[in-house]
């Protein structure tokens, strides 16, 4: 490939840095990291200060089911793995089969979630409850933590599924966007792309005849590789809340 | 010395996109534009900030009410201090200069995701209109001071939801900038461009990144939890319900202390980039300056306490917070004797960016020594909420930040609009705002030392005479503001053309057409030489 | 690449260590049980942290990362407990 070509594909990718994107996605991880961070400490002090009524509350809460959610998205988080495996290989239908899956693990979390909250709240187990008001401090402080931390991870979760949705289309696609070069005047040469829009034009000085071919193939693996980036960040979110809640799992439910 | 950066092309301002009009601008991902928009959103949040202080001060002229009523002054103090905070110093110099200056002085052609770089300054109007929103919607606007203190923020009528709501969007914006920048300064420096070679204002964005980044969350919960506090009574700070209101100040500061770095940081390093083009020499201590940048940033985490002596937190907690306080004097002190040090012997050139820069150091170092009586316990306790405190922050703050970002302002408005700005009303401005900013805010010292309380409409007759000072001083001040911007208003228009590099400086920046050509560098420039290397500088055009 | 068999075999380790999780918290250790579940809790994290996400083979700045993120938490924990504890 001539100079001038090399020069087109960089600065066409020049802003799509795979790694750049996988740290921008990891700092945003740890904002994820530090916002939950904050209510384990407070989780942390209450129940330092009330351990016996933390305990006491903790039963009312069903070991089960809350086994049951931690499987499912333990199983979800190797569904997305496998999903930007298979995309890894080149293997589209097997990704989308995969992240396909692990939305509808996403959503039996949170119907199984659904059901915990509504059981919790008939009881009169909710925050502002005439019920709860007779109870002791610590079991109030127990229960304003588990609304604020698995409601806040319940959202992640739902935000999760919400993206995978978006993401859904792009693991499934195979970038293929035709570019044809070609030569508009005597000696100007542009590159275009067939929805339109010229890429890059110059007047260069060497011959560009044996071009095509090989700029094709570089352009599309490397539209291929800003989808790739696309799925595995979304992993990267999805084992994050996979993180907090393999957390949140033992400090609600198995404290009894 | 010439670095190979290609042919000019035509320059940001000029340049014809996708898009027309007023559009260019609000969609423009270019890091100059978006620079330029949040240059001109904060300093019109720094204009409605400075009336209202002034109004606070007219109010303060006598005791008794004299303007305004107890309330209304209530929540004169919490607007002045949430817009100053939120909207104007803590995007400050990194969303404004540093998203204009930053690829540039990396040798790159913009961020690493300037889509995300828009966004930011989009999230910020829309928390910018939210907490307008708040002022006139609910029970009208918020009272608690701009620290949103529970329990009070959680029973009071006012519309503090609403506002807490438009903070917690404005950290949002202040954590997609984060991100940006330490995922570009990671990512996209220019070949040759090492960690050493890079400018300190670089070092400086960069630890503010990462406090953006690993403080900004903390907040975000923090006033969530004031959301559901006051919609569903969750109770986590409700004393009545079994929480801690002690713990709302801690997350409060564990975020809000560390903020302190992120408005000073940005300041200290425009510092670093004007006394070494303005004394003609290299940077004395460049890695000592740049690893007391990573230092204070780090050091910031340790010492949120020294805000709560007198919450009736442990004493433990207390001795031990404010022995870490004074660590922070250290890289501080770093920076101030390695400006000197750089100062001396070199062949200064007083001009108005250098001046500021100067009167920087002076008002800073009456900021940090009234921080050392604040932080430390014993004094605190005298000092604490008193006017004292608000004198201390308002040297360190304003005095610090404020006229470091009016010297950057000067230092780089060549750069960024390609007009010179005009010297001598400039030395009128800085006059008149040195003389107003003492009288401003020095006698505050010195009336909490007397004991007046901070954040009351009303004081005992025997404090006039030094108020009366301090409102006369705000008056000045305000005058030298004006002076300075409309002087720089006239200069965006009637100024002389400016030369690529009127200052004579030796970063990249001052290497590119002024005002800069859209993509920065045709080509990617190759690095060969520290930042600061004046031998092998052309003399000043 | 990672073997997909790898994926495997860390899941059935995480399902595994949930069960642990699970039965300890029965044994009634007392005070110890907050540090096995703690304890636990991290091993699985750390599994998913190398093998799902990948950190195992990424680039150090990476690791170098997490850790500030980390330490940082750790710091904030810390120092509210110097008033916690004492109060």
């Amino acid at each position: 490939m001539s100079d001038a070509a090399l020069g087109a594909v960089a600065r066409e990718h020049e802003h799509h840095d795979a790694t750049g994107a996988k740290i921008g996605m990891w700092l945003f991880l740890f904002t994820e990291f530090l916002l939950f961070g904050g209510l384990f400490l407070l989780y942390a002090v209450y129940r330092t200060k009330f351990p016996a009524d933390f305990h006491f509350a903790a039963t009312t809460l069903d070991v089960r089911l809350g086994t049951v959610n931690t499987a499912i998205l333990l199983t979800s988080s190797l569904t997305m793995v496998l999903s930007v495996a298979a995309h890894e290989r080149d293997n589209r239908k097997l990704s989308t089969a995969f992240l396909a899956l692990t939305m509808l693990l996403g959503l039996a979390f949170l119907v199984n979630k659904y059901f915990e909250w509504s059981t919790k709240i008939d009881h009169g187990l909710f925050p502002g409850a005439a019920e709860l008001a007779t109870h002791a401090p610590g079991e109030k402080l127990f229960y304003g933590l588990y609304y604020a931390m698995t409601g806040l991870h319940g959202l992640h979760v739902l935000i999760g599924i919400a993206v995978m949705a978006f993401v859904l289309p792009v693991a499934a696609r195979r970038p293929r966007r035709r570019v044809r070069l070609g030569t508009q005047s005597a000696s100007r040469l542009a590159l275009t792309a067939e929805a339109g829009g010229e890429l890059w034009a110059e007047t260069p000085e060497d011959a560009v005849d044996e071009i095509e071919v090989s700029f094709l193939y570089e352009h599309n693996e490397e539209l291929a590789k800003r989808d790739r980036i696309v799925v595995e960040n979304t992993g990267l979110y999805w084992h994050l809340v996979d993180i907090v809640w393999i957390f949140l799992f033992p400090l609600f439910y198995l404290i009894t | 010395m010439a670095i190979d950066i290609g042919a000019a092309e035509v320059s940001y301002l000029e340049h014809r996109g996708v898009h027309r009009g007023i559009a260019s601008w609000v969609l423009s991902t270019d890091h100059k534009r978006i620079g330029i928009l949040y240059l001109t959103s904060l300093l019109s949040f720094f204009a409605v900030g400075v009336l209202i202080g002034i109004l606070m001060r007219l109010e303060l002229i006598a005791p008794g009410e004299t303007l305004v009523s107890a309330r209304v002054y209530n929540s004169m103090f919490t607007l002045h201090g949430m817009i100053m905070i939120f909207l104007f110093i803590i995007p400050g110099i990194p969303a404004a200069f540093g998203n204009f200056f930053l690829p540039i002085l990396i040798g790159a052609k913009d961020v690493a995701f300037p889509r995300l770089n828009l966004l930011s300054w989009w999230v910020y109007v829309a928390g910018a209109t939210l907490a307008v929103l708040s002022l006139f919607s609910g029970g009208g606007a918020p009272d608690t001071g701009w620290t949103f203190y529970a329990p009070y923020s959680l029973r009071t009528g006012t519309n503090v939801t609403l506002a807490v709501f438009a903070a917690f969007v404005l950290g949002f914006s202040s954590i997609l900038t984060g991100i940006n920048f330490v995922t570009t300064i990671h990512r996209l420096r220019a070949p040759g461009m090492s960690w050493f070679r890079l400018p300190l204002f670089v070092w400086s964005l960069y630890a503010t990144a990462w406090v953006q980044v690993l403080a900004t969350p903390i907040l975000a919960l923090t006033l969530m939890l004031v959301m559901l506090e006051r919609i569903v009574g969750l109770g986590l700070f409700d004393a009545a319900r079994g929480g801690d209101p002690l713990l709302y100040q801690h997350l409060f500061w564990i975020y809000s202390h560390p903020a302190v770095y992120i408005m000073i940081l940005p300041a200290m390093g425009v510092v670093s980039e004007i006394i070494p083009t303005f004394s003609r020499q290299k940077i004395f201590g460049y890695k000592a300056i740049a690893f007391s940048s990573l230092a204070i940033a780090f050091v910031g985490y340790l010492v949120w306490g020294h805000h709560m002596y007198t919450s009736g937190m442990s004493d433990t907690a207390r001795w031990v917070f404010s022995l870490l306080t004074f660590l922070v004097a250290v890289p501080s002190g770093i920076k101030v004797f390695n400006w000197v040090a750089t100062l001396y012997k070199g062949a200064i050139d007083l001009a108005p960016p250098l001046l500021y820069t100067l009167s920087f150091i002076f008002l800073f170092m009456i900021g940090g020594f009234t921080g050392l009586i604040s932080g430390a316990l014993a004094t605190n306790l005298h000092i604490h909420d008193t006017a004292f405190v608000v004198g201390h922050f308002h040297y360190v703050m304003f005095g610090g930040t404020g006229f470091m970002l009016f010297a950057a302002l000067l230092y780089w408005f060549p750069k960024m609009f390609g007009r010179m700005v005009p010297a001598r009303p400039m030395w009128l401005a800085w006059l008149l705002m040195f003389i107003g900013f003492n009288a401003l805010y020095f006698p505050m010292l010195i009336l909490g030392w007397m004991g007046m309380p901070r954040r009351y409409y009303d004081y005992l007759p025997r404090f006039q005479p030094l108020n009366v000072v301090s409102t006369a001083g705000s008056w000045v001040l305000a005058l030298g503001l004006a002076v300075f911007f409309v002087t720089l208003w006239r200069a965006r228009r009637h100024g002389e053309i400016a030369p690529a590099n009127p200052w004579g400086g030796s970063t990249l920046e001052w290497q590119i057409a002024s005002p800069p050509p859209v993509e920065n560098f045709e080509r990617i420039p190759v690095i060969e030489r520290g930042p600061y290397e004046y031998g092998e500088i052309p003399p000043v055009e | 690449m990672t073997a997909l068999g790898t994926y495997v075999k860390v899941w059935l380790a995480l399902i595994a260590l949930t069960g642990l999780t699970v039965t300890a918290a029965g044994l009634h250790l007392g005070s110890l049980s907050v540090l096995a579940a703690i304890l636990i809790a991290s091993v699985k994290s750390s599994l998913v942290l190398s093998f799902f996400m990948n950190l195992r083979s990424e680039e150090r700045v990476f690791k170098v990362m997490l850790g500030v993120a980390m330490a940082t938490m750790a710091v904030i924990m810390l120092l509210t407990f110097v008033d916690v504890w004492y109060r």
